[in-house]
């Protein structure tokens, strides 16, 4: 379990004052020119020797994504646009480091805009988030008061200027392309890829897009050393991470652990057990809401990190762990993730958008038993369907919570199709 | 988009008081020459703020000229975005997350005491105009689940209980306070602190 020594976020709960010099104080902002002065390619190398991946939920190197930007500058101004617009049901982490701490985040966008040549950045916050914001732009003021930021950052005689863009309530505006659309004034619908963003992204120029906490991490990574943060973890999923561990444990919590932390320590020994005991877990979404659901068997041993969710064909995602007790009804659960994404596609490509209605309106059914075991087969091709042939990952995200629930909790189905069709009988006789 | 579009009485037109007028040059100028379209979000936002929290279609217009858009790119944004209410509602928004984490903690209790305690239905607002009642998708505090937003502020491990009183608190004019309603901070686990024990945090609070 991670040391408290080893933890980037020590004022997550936001115990501690969060102005600029009690974050000083902290350790931020520290040596910040001296990291410049490295100079951008030894940036990018420290971060891609740290193996940091993205923490948005895909769990791309960073290092490598920045590497992606063009070296030269032309006449296209660089942008990096910081992804804050968490929505993805489970996850509040983002939220956490907006309020309380804001400066990792801001320093991290420069040392990231130096390393990829953009003079500016865009943060991206959900509109919901509106206190966040708040707090956000106090610490914007304070590092421009303070010659951090603005015409001559840190005195390194780089400009930098730091922008918040607030959306106004869209899930999908946490996908790239449908954030960069958003941040263009239009409506979030992500866009083809080929071109990329970082060839062309914002206003058509090269723009690479991260996740608040990779970027808030950077500056530590570069201030201890790739060495340090590759050393916690397990190899190809290192460092540190935020979790969210919410539903049936006995408190729930944010916390910063280890990459890798077995699932059962991680809510023992942070979020105080689950409801009734462990022998009372039925299941777990380790990753926000699209992932698949991880039945008590696979929860026994599984380790929280990218790989090790892939093998029990789920994922870390946002590392947001949905605890469900034995008292769930699974297939309500997995039925209210489908109203969700249906609410939420946004309507531009048909398997989709009529895809999720489908989902949805079979998986009432289900939730009821009021259909036939045939049909868990016609969802799970409905499914398929809509994996993967959509412009962007919002399909899938819809179907796999399905495919989960089925793969795993096929036997509850039909037990509930078969309770329904004998109190059916029992009705008409 | 949410809010009553049935019987919307549309002004006839809408202008910025010189107040949001300058707080819409901020925002335009935080985009490069030539892509002002960029602030169109924003811009709608302090008009549905100027204009009791929904957004006519003469301010949708008013900012379209500002920013030398087309009406109707103006529209699209508008109708995209669950933030924009399309018609009036009530003076305190009140969105009560269902999403499953929140569900998983009874969000059910806290939809009926909303219900019980303003007499309104989801999508509801009170003839008085105080209250809308609307359900919401995640809201990005499932930690401290169940939660609700009213206006710009989060309540957050609510309970029937907590949920009625800050209902009633709102009701007699007062301002509820915010944040977790059992006691908590923020995020940490409420048994006590399980990291982070020994940190100096200075002059925290």
């Amino acid at each position: 379990m991670l040391d408290d020594k080893d933890r980037i976020f020590t004022n997550i709960y936001g115990l501690g004052d969060t102005s600029l010099k009690a974050a000083k104080k902290r350790g931020d902002w520290s040596r910040t020119k001296a990291i410049m002065a490295k100079g951008r390619e030894k940036i990018i190398e420290e971060i891609k020797e740290s193996e940091l991946r993205g923490r948005g939920g895909a769990g791309f190197s960073t290092g490598m994504k920045w590497s992606f930007m063009p070296k030269e500058a032309s006449e296209r101004p660089h942008y990096l646009v910081i992804n804050a617009a968490e929505g993805e049901p489970g996850t509040c982490k983002d939220r956490e480091i907006l309020r309380n701490e804001p400066h990792k985040l801001i320093e991290g966008a420069l040392l990231a805009s130096f390393a990829m040549g953009a003079n500016t950045t865009y943060c991206y916050v959900r509109g919901e988030f509106f206190r966040e914001t708040e707090a956000l732009q106090r610490a914007v003021d304070e590092a421009y008061a303070a010659g951090l930021i603005g015409e001559d950052a840190c005195k390194s005689g780089y400009k930098f200027d730091f922008y918040i863009h607030r959306g106004m309530g869209a899930y999908i505006c946490g996908e790239e392309s449908a954030l960069i659309e958003s941040l263009e004034g239009k409506k979030g619908q992500p866009r083809m890829k080929p071109p990329f963003p970082a060839n062309c992204g914002l206003y058509g120029c090269p723009t690479t897009v991260n996740n608040v906490e990779s970027i808030a991490v950077a500056p530590t990574i570069l201030r201890r050393g790739a060495d340090w943060f590759a050393g916690l973890g397990k190899p190809n999923n290192t460092g540190t991470k935020l979790f969210n561990i919410s539903g049936h444990i006995n408190n729930p919590c944010t916390v910063e652990e280890e990459m890798g932390v077995p699932l059962k320590d991680l809510i023992e020994k942070h979020a105080g057990g689950v409801r009734g005991g462990w022998k009372n877990l039925l299941a777990v979404i380790p990753g926000g809401s699209s992932v698949p659901v991880v039945p008590k068997a696979q929860c026994d041993t599984l380790c929280l990190d990218f790989d090790s969710c892939q093998d029990v064909h789920s994922g870390l995602g946002t590392a947001a762990v949905i605890v469900m007790d034995k008292s769930t009804d699974i297939i309500a659960a997995i039925a209210r993730l489908s109203s969700f994404y249906m609410h939420e596609s946004c309507g531009q490509c048909t398997p989709c958008r009529e895809g999720t209605g489908w989902m949805l309106r079979m998986m009432e059914r289900m939730v009821r038993g009021n259909t036939s075991v045939e049909e868990i087969d016609l969802l799970e091709e409905v499914t398929r369907q809509v994996e993967g042939h959509t412009i962007c990952a919002f399909g899938d995200a819809a179907a796999w919570p399905i495919q989960g629930l089925i793969r795993h909790f096929r036997p509850e189905l039909e037990q509930r199709i078969a309770d329904y069709q004998s109190s059916d009988k029992t009705a008409a006789a | 988009m949410s809010g009553s579009t049935k019987t919307v009485v549309q002004p006839d037109n809408f202008v910025f008081t010189s107040e949001n007028a300058e707080a819409a040059n901020v925002e335009i100028v935080k985009y490069p020459e030539g892509w002002q379209e960029s602030a169109v979000m924003p811009l709608l936002d302090l008009a549905q703020r100027q204009h009791d929290g929904w957004l006519p279609r003469a301010a949708m217009d008013t900012v379209a000229g500002m920013l030398g858009m087309a009406p109707i790119r103006v529209y699209e944004v508008a109708t995209f975005y669950t933030m924009y209410n399309l018609g009036p509602v009530g003076k305190n928004h009140v969105q009560v997350c269902t999403n499953l984490p929140c569900l998983l903690r009874g969000s059910d209790a806290i939809v009926g005491a909303c219900k019980e305690s303003l007499g309104l239905e989801m999508g509801e607002t009170s003839e008085d105009g105080q209250f809308t009642l609307s359900v919401a998708e995640c809201l990005g505090a499932c930690a401290n689940a169940p939660m609700m937003q009213i206006g710009d502020d989060y309540y957050e491990d609510l309970d029937a209980e907590s949920t009625k009183a800050i209902l009633g608190a709102l009701k007699g004019g007062q301002t509820p306070k915010p944040g977790s309603q059992s006691g908590r901070h923020s995020s940490e686990p409420a048994g006590g602190l399980t990291c982070l024990k020994e940190i100096n945090y200075g002059a925290g609070k």
